[in-house]
């Protein structure tokens, strides 16, 4: 007896391979060299993800090869790779100087940062449901660590133990609807249970209570109400820099892997799921933004932001049409900008002497315009584009999901997206209000900031300009991938 | 669709059937001659003395987690090496299954550095 091995296709996967290589490869490094020259382990990192983002990108030539029935490299994943490897760049920047001051192990930090984010790549391109769950443990079991890396804080060791038994409470729902599923269309392949959906006729329960549980354990990962317990815990407690990066990734993936699923695989049963996730899209934004506006820590604020921006996002989503999901991967790729960036800042305030919050109360930021007049601006730009002000990135972001909104019949839906942006706009501006018209305490002296910081906010805080005066070329990267996800 | 599942429904009665017949039955007909040292709790031989919830070394946790990891190594090379001979391009069969060990490798060779093998 003969078995023949399956080809395999390097290529389609080649931005994940070289993400992993690379976690590989910053573990080997941390090995060998002492002590004192941990901090080039960054650069390790940060060379592996550009390289995997200018392979992404030179990936892109129209054609969606696949992997086995299991990942596509069609241009809805290599577009969410770009989101996804912006907020792993970004983080590695921002965490250059702050993962030596706060004292994290810094080979595992950057080895376990790769492996989450080649687990989001790979939750990206998945097109099977062993892939999706497979790629959302790998992101999700490196989150748990990476959350409790900081072992001199309680805080955070007690958001990481919160994040990882909700976190795994979640994948078992997961997992229950990937059975149910299963159980109904007899294949685990999106294609199959498409191809299933198509022929049945009249839904059965099974598959919609599968869908159902599905978009449970994916609204546990990008936090959509009412499983958004745990997000303001976890994201204060964690390291500033990891929240950056999970408050971003985990999102992306998680929104990436809904997508598929239910424009994919459930396309056909659009009546079924799409009132729902309106819903649910509501209901996220504003319990975020209402929980948001009483929050005098900043990460805890940001956190409930974060909240909120997932229900903007799921509009697009519950829009159903072919702009709503266009729309929706902008809004991503903008947010990754934006949310990332806010809490850099925080990572730079955090080292002003006298900063009695740690750099994550409104005190801290208190006349911070007149100390650090790049560092204010830059946090203006963020909290107006977070707030949706034109013409900032996240302005265009929302108009085309709640305009996808309105074109897929749920204006109640736009309504309450711009209501709660008008609420939004309070706690935002009240960030900018105390940078700008507040007098600082004589005590708080700001501190230098590093350099790789102050590039990943300079990058962050044009990127959202630029994202907002001429979207063009991402807006069509963007509907190019959503068509690869729609027409094909 | 749910008569599909009948053989499972089955599956499960005959487990819960069987089992309740095997914990039953000595129960009703069983000799019965208790000592004190027939009722103690069973403890793999070991003299149950002192509350069952003690703190452990944490070392028995980073064992136990580094045993199960090259255990499932081995789960995995097994049938690989059952049909290694059948493999088609068997230069392939030996790479993949290479990458494979190296990854694990490269773990032992960080658990080591780390000091995570040695018990003071």
């Amino acid at each position: 007896m003969e078995i023949s091995l399956p080809t395999f296709d390097f290529l389609v996967v080649a931005p994940e391979i070289v993400v992993l290589i690379t976690a590989l490869l910053v573990m080997v490094v941390d090995m060998v060299i002492g002590r004192e020259q941990k901090g080039r382990l960054a650069w390790v990192a940060l060379v592996g993800v550009l390289a995997a983002g200018a392979l992404s990108y030179y990936l892109w030539d129209g054609s969606d090869p696949a992997l086995h029935d299991m990942l596509a490299a069609d241009g809805y994943a290599l577009f969410l790779n770009l989101a996804i490897l912006v907020a792993a760049a970004l983080a590695i920047l921002f965490s250059l100087e702050y993962t030596g001051r706060v004292g994290l192990a810094q080979g595992e930090y950057y080895t376990l940062l790769l492996l989450s984010t080649a687990g989001m790549m790979l939750m990206a391109a998945a097109i099977n449901l062993m892939t999706i769950f497979l790629a959302l443990e790998i992101l999700s079991i490196s989150l748990y660590v990476l959350v409790g890396l900081n072992r001199a804080e309680r805080r955070s060791a007690e958001a990481a133990l919160k994040y990882f038994v909700l976190g795994a409470f979640a994948s078992g729902f997961l997992l229950y609807g990937m059975a149910l599923i299963y159980g109904q269309a007899g294949t685990t392949s999106l294609a199959g249970i498409r191809a299933a959906v198509q022929a049945g006729g009249e839904p059965s329960a099974l598959l919609l209570v599968g869908l159902g549980l599905m978009i449970a354990g994916f609204g546990f990962k990008v936090a959509l109400v009412p499983f958004q317990m745990w997000t303001p815990d976890v994201y204060q407690g964690a390291p500033t820099s990891v929240t950056a990066f999970m408050s971003v990734g985990a999102k992306v993936a998680g929104f990436a892997a809904l997508g598929r699923v239910a424009l994919y695989a459930f396309g056909d049963l659009q009546g079924d799921w799409r009132w729902v996730l309106a819903v649910l899209s509501a209901l996220t934004m504003t319990v975020g933004n209402l929980a948001a506006l009483r929050q005098a820590n900043l990460k805890r604020m940001l956190a409930y932001s974060s909240i909120a921006h997932a229900g903007y996002a799921l509009a697009g989503l519950a829009a159903g049409n072919a702009q709503g999901t266009s729309g929706l991967l902008f809004y991503l790729f903008a947010y990754a900008f934006m949310n990332a960036g806010a809490f850099a800042i925080i990572i730079a305030a955090g080292r002003f002497e006298g900063a009695t919050g740690g750099g994550e109360t409104l005190d801290d930021f208190a006349g911070l315009a007149a100390r650090k007049p790049g560092l204010a601006v830059a946090m203006a730009l963020f909290m107006l584009s977070l707030a949706g002000v034109p013409p900032l990135a996240g302005f265009l972001a929302k108009l085309y999901v709640f305009g996808a909104a309105v074109r897929g019949g749920l204006i109640w839906l736009a309504v309450f997206g711009v209501v709660n942006s008008v609420i939004s706009a309070y706690y935002y501006l009240r960030v900018v209000v105390s940078m700008y018209m507040r007098e600082g305490r004589p005590a708080a002296v700001p501190a230098p900031v590093c350099a790789g910081l102050q590039v990943g906010v300079a990058l962050a805080a044009v990127a959202i300009v630029l994202l907002g005066l001429w979207p063009g070329p991402i807006v069509d990267l963007a509907r190019v991938a959503a068509l690869a996800l729609l027409g094909g | 669709m749910p008569a599909d599942y009948l053989p499972i429904l089955f599956f499960a009665v005959v487990a819960v059937v069987l089992s309740a017949i095997a914990v039953l039955m000595p129960a009703l007909f069983g000799p019965k001659r208790p000592t004190s040292v027939k009722l103690a709790p069973y403890e793999s031989g070991k003299l149950p003395i002192g509350p069952a919830r003690r703190r452990f070394s944490i070392q028995y946790y980073l064992y136990a987690v580094l045993f199960i990891l090259f255990d499932v190594e081995i789960v995995f090379l097994f049938p690989w090496a059952v049909v290694f001979r059948d493999l088609a391009p068997r230069w392939l069969g030996l790479a993949e299954a290479a990458v494979f060990v190296l990854i694990l490798l490269l773990g032992l060779a960080y658990v080591w550095k780390k000091g995570g093998l040695e018990w003071e």
